[in-house]
């Protein structure tokens, strides 16, 4: 147990490391930047005339279709972690399990495919 | 184990605190990267609990990909959340009520669980010893064959997924021009020009 920890050591100095950095950046500039900050120079600014509109605007859906489907994918190559480990000892019938598992994806997968769901027009 | 004991309250503090901070920003998008903190966190304590694995997923599937889903989502809905929570003060009563009732059925539950007698020894070494397999190995012993079911149904799972987001969002334009590469590669050259001989002084016919 205290041997898994340490080898998580390095990644806790990186970690802190680039906290260090990242508050010191912010930090610095209250003192070493020059700051005269006026009504022209703080307002929102558009190609020379006022901005019409709040930055945030309605996104299309099909960014949302992209990511559903790319959490899925994800979620299967995470199940064949675990089974690529542990094939030598789960025999045939994990073997078999996971090609039926990825057997039912590649149906969905097929129909994605076919529905033209991975094109983007 | 000074060490692991700071690095829990550590991760454990943050993750509270985030957690809190997800219902308390105001800016829906900064309540997503709290999220985000939260889940760092919780990474955090599943690695001080040795279930690498775990920790690992959790960054990959739900940092990399869930929170990047809340984010459109969020950015989706299009709602002005500024005039979402005036009505705050009018709502108040009906969801503390709800909250209380709530409260209720979890004092209610947890009042009365009672950890079967079987458990100890289970809880003790979940999983073989760190030092005979990984993680990631013990859960692929188990799953793939002792948990086949489960294993399927969360193949399903995602196959329903697939198709009802596939369902409920594709929508194809019309009049869109699209590439076909059947068509452009089927092309031949016979099908797209004519070679004509073309005497000279003769100019130009109608074909």
């Amino acid at each position: 147990m205290e041997d898994l920890l340490l080898e998580y050591l390095p990644i806790i100095i990186f970690m802190g490391i680039s906290g260090i950095i990242g508050l010191v950046l912010l930090v610095i500039p209250y003192f070493a930047a020059p700051s005269k900050p006026d009504a022209a120079k703080l307002s929102a600014y558009e190609c020379g005339f006022n901005a019409f509109d709040d930055a945030r605007m309605k996104f299309d859906v099909r960014f949302y279709l992209v990511a559903i489907l790319f959490i899925i994918f994800d979620l299967e190559v995470a199940f064949l972690f675990p089974w690529a480990v542990s094939l030598g000892d789960v025999g045939m019938l994990g073997f078999w399990s996971m090609m039926v598992f990825l057997g039912v994806l590649t149906i969905g997968f097929t129909y994605e495919w076919k529905k033209g769901a991975l094109e983007w027009e | 184990m000074v060490v692991a004991a700071i690095a829990f309250y550590i991760f454990a503090g943050i993750a509270v605190a985030a957690a809190f901070m997800v219902i308390a920003a105001r800016n829906p998008v900064h309540s997503v990267l709290y999220l985000i903190l939260t889940f760092f966190s919780a990474a955090g304590l599943f690695v001080l609990m040795g279930a690498e694995f775990l920790a690992m997923i959790l960054l990959i599937v739900y940092v990399g990909a869930v929170a990047v889903l809340f984010l459109f989502v969020v950015m989706m809905l299009d709602v002005n959340f500024a005039s979402l929570r005036e009505g705050f003060l009018q709502y108040l009563p009906i969801g503390a009520l709800v909250g209380f009732v709530l409260f209720l059925e979890m004092v209610m539950v947890i009042g009365t669980w009672v950890i079967a007698p079987e458990t100890a020894h289970l809880a003790q070494s979940p999983i073989p010893p760190l030092g005979d397999v990984t993680n990631a190995e013990a859960i692929g012993r188990v799953m793939y064959t002792q948990y086949i079911y489960f294993f399927q149904a969360a193949g399903m799972v995602l196959l329903v997924a697939m198709i009802g987001a596939i369902v409920l969002t594709l929508r194809h334009r019309e009049g869109v021009q699209r590439q076909s590469i059947t068509a452009q590669v089927g092309r031949r050259a016979e099908d797209a020009l004519e070679i004509r001989k073309v005497e000279p002084g003769q100019g130009i016919s109608e074909l």
